[in-house]
């Protein structure tokens, strides 16, 4: 595949019901290569940009059920098998005792697999992004909004997208160099 | 009638928890001023170098620790625990409030928190950090202290896991990590605000490196959402999971005066009561300096205030239980810890922290109090001491006397004792202002959330 000369045309928002009623109108259009970029999250932009939903409760629940597993055979391996302690003839298999830190290896594990699933899913850590060059991008952690429409999309064409853009009541339509 | 809609619509309106008038812009700026100006208040300076000077005699009785060892503490059998388990105890208390606010009350839809969360959790990590020195250092040779996880090694032993000492191990450390981790998540947003607002190339290079590329697409926010809510509902029974396990350290013991079911509840309680003090203690002077208070309103102090009677209410029905149970229980050893500790050695540090705990925060009751700062900040503080002596009379009180007539003997702290309990709140001063200096102190997206402009007018509604 050819690369496309820029990576695609950004417009900038004041407000975020501009920006959620642009981005809808954008998905009418056809364009499907979208995003949005705010400084805080805006759940309808969820529904507007048709993002699928979340994997990441499946990797923390799989992360914490591998951590809850490790805890108790950890605990089941090292008492009964390779440093079994004979307390007055009590059972080794003490599951009671195991319940606490099953429990403590479950949340580390689980809050683990959440925070490095997060960084995975976002992408991160990405330290160049084409948005970046942008000058007024820097404003996307302050006061303003963003919708970018990419050259990958199928429908994209240089003047015509601008156009476009610029008919959605946008403070400013720039191109995003690569 | 549309009139009267519009008015009762308004009256159900809840208060706004910011004052009005702020945008997306000057809700940026000024927390993000505090962080990225060359001027450094001297407030700052004084408390930092408070901490410093402080840390500095933490650094001193550590290396006298280390070289003399913890004889050079009062603890003598059989009162093995004194100070450093009491620090402990304390230490890991304060910070569950910073965990209750930000995991807990974000679970519940509470928004008020959102300019509070930020630093409480800092408080949560530097507590912690406090907390943990103490096992460490009265374990007489901490640097052997991966000892107490288990790992293949040459000795053959392996740690007992059926105590609760070890169990402490891991809540304690796994609290540490995940507040960690809890807290990058929710700076992560916020470092990438500092990155775009640095004129400095060094800050913005660091705050770059920091922010890992964060660029505040729908993709990241909406992972970012589920992330924060899976964290803090992980958090929450952690929390309390944590306290649980500081008191199992009592409870399973047999010694008169922790023998007892209700510790758990009774601590956890006890450790919201004495954090949200600390969180009074710290956001009272520090939005009065910063000029905050459009921020962190006198509702979040109000707030603030009314978690802390409510739990100290708790506190207080633990304290009459406890010396219910020591007579209803018939046992002449509980009975005498219990009677020991009203008229004994620690009968002074015992009246003191029942007054301190049960009738001074009685007069959070009324809205002048709770209103008026400087009350509150008072308050905070006799709540901060009274909590402590708790933990002291618990531990060092049902140790010095349990069933052995003959072996009872009274603790008494050395200097060391105070220099390095002291200094661990030099250590927390330190961490507390450099974080206060070097990254955003309430956390700014989600302040923006609160603004009234971050909705989404539909048409048609």
């Amino acid at each position: 595949m050819i690369k496309p000369p820029i990576y695609g045309v950004m417009a900038e928002f004041d407000n975020p019901t501009s920006l959620v009623s642009a981005a809808r109108e954008a998905r009418a259009r056809g364009y499907r290569k979208l995003d949005a970029y705010t400084p805080f999250p805006i759940e309808e932009l969820t529904e507007a940009l048709h993002l699928p939903k979340s994997k990441l409760p499946l990797i923390v629940l799989i992360g914490g059920i591998l951590g809850g597993l490790t805890g108790y055979l950890m605990q089941y391996y090292v008492t009964v098998i390779y440093f079994p302690i004979n307390v007055a003839g009590r059972p080794l298999h003490s599951w009671p005792m195991y319940i606490v830190i099953t429990f403590e290896l479950t949340i580390l594990c689980a809050a683990l697999s959440a925070v490095f699933g997060l960084l995975a899913l976002c992408g991160l850590p990405m330290p160049y992004h084409p948005t970046f060059n942008v000058p007024r991008f820097a404003l996307a952690s302050r006061n303003r909004f963003f919708l970018c429409i990419e050259a990958r999309d199928p429908l994209f064409d240089r003047q015509k997208t601008e156009e476009f853009l610029e008919s959605l009541d946008a403070r400013e339509v720039s191109e995003v160099a690569h | 009638m549309a009139d009267e809609r519009q008015i009762a619509d308004e009256e159900l309106q809840p208060a706004p928890v910011i004052a009005p008038g702020y945008t997306f812009g000057t809700v940026t700026d000024q927390i993000a001023s505090v962080v990225l100006t060359r001027r450094t208040p001297v407030f700052w300076m004084a408390c930092f170098a408070a901490g410093f000077a402080l840390l500095l005699l933490f650094l001193w009785s550590v290396a006298l620790l280390l070289t003399k060892g913890v004889g050079i503490w009062g603890i003598r059998i059989p009162v093995g625990w004194g100070f450093a388990i009491t620090n402990f105890v304390w230490w890991i208390g304060i910070g569950h409030a910073g965990t209750l606010i930000s995991a807990i009350l974000l679970l519940l839809n509470q928004s008020w928190r959102n300019s509070i969360n930020r630093f409480a959790e800092a408080m949560t990590l530097f507590a912690v950090a406090c907390a943990g020195m103490f096992p460490l250092l009265h374990m007489g040779r901490p640097w052997l202290f991966y000892w107490m996880f288990p790992y293949p090694n040459a000795m053959g032993v392996q740690p007992q896991f059926r105590s609760p000492l070890v169990w402490d191990v891991f809540a304690v450390s796994t609290y540490a990590t995940v507040s960690l981790l809890f807290w990058f998540v929710g700076l992560l947003p916020d470092l990438a605000t500092l990155r775009d607002r640095a004129r400095n190339r060094m800050a913005r290079f660091v705050y770059g490196i920091l922010a890992m590329g964060w660029r505040g697409s729908a993709r990241h926010w909406s992972n970012h959402e589920v992330a924060s809510l899976l964290l803090a509902g992980l958090a929450t029974p952690l929390v309390l999971s944590v306290h649980t396990v500081v008191s199992f350290d009592f409870t399973v013991a047999i010694v008169p005066g922790w023998h007892s079911t209700f510790f758990p509840p009774y601590f956890v309680a006890g450790a919201i009561y004495s954090g949200f003090a600390m969180v009074l203690v710290l956001a009272i002077p520090l939005r009065w300096v910063y000029g905050l208070q459009g921020l962190i309103t006198d509702k979040h102090l109000d707030n603030s205030a009314k978690v802390m009677l409510a739990t100290g209410l708790i506190v207080a029905y633990a304290y009459v239980m406890e010396i219910f149970t020591a007579w209803y229980s018939g046992n002449v050893y509980e009975s005498a810890a219990m009677w020991h500790r009203m008229t004994g050695p620690y009968a002074p540090a015992y009246w003191c922290l029942i007054s301190c705990n049960i009738f001074a925060p009685q007069m959070l009751w009324f809205k002048r109090v709770r209103s008026k700062p400087v009350f509150l900040f008072i308050a905070s503080l006799v709540v901060l001491v009274g909590m402590w002596l708790e933990r002291f009379v618990i531990i060092v009180s049902s140790l010095a006397q349990d069933y052995l007539v003959s072996s009872w003997r009274v603790f008494h702290p050395t200097r060391w004792d105070w220099a390095t309990y002291v200094g661990t709140i030099g250590l927390f001063t330190f961490l507390f202002f450099l974080f206060i200096r070097l990254l955003p102190m309430i956390s700014i997206f989600e302040v923006r959330t609160l603004l009234p402009q971050a909705k989404v007018e539909e048409e048609g509604k």
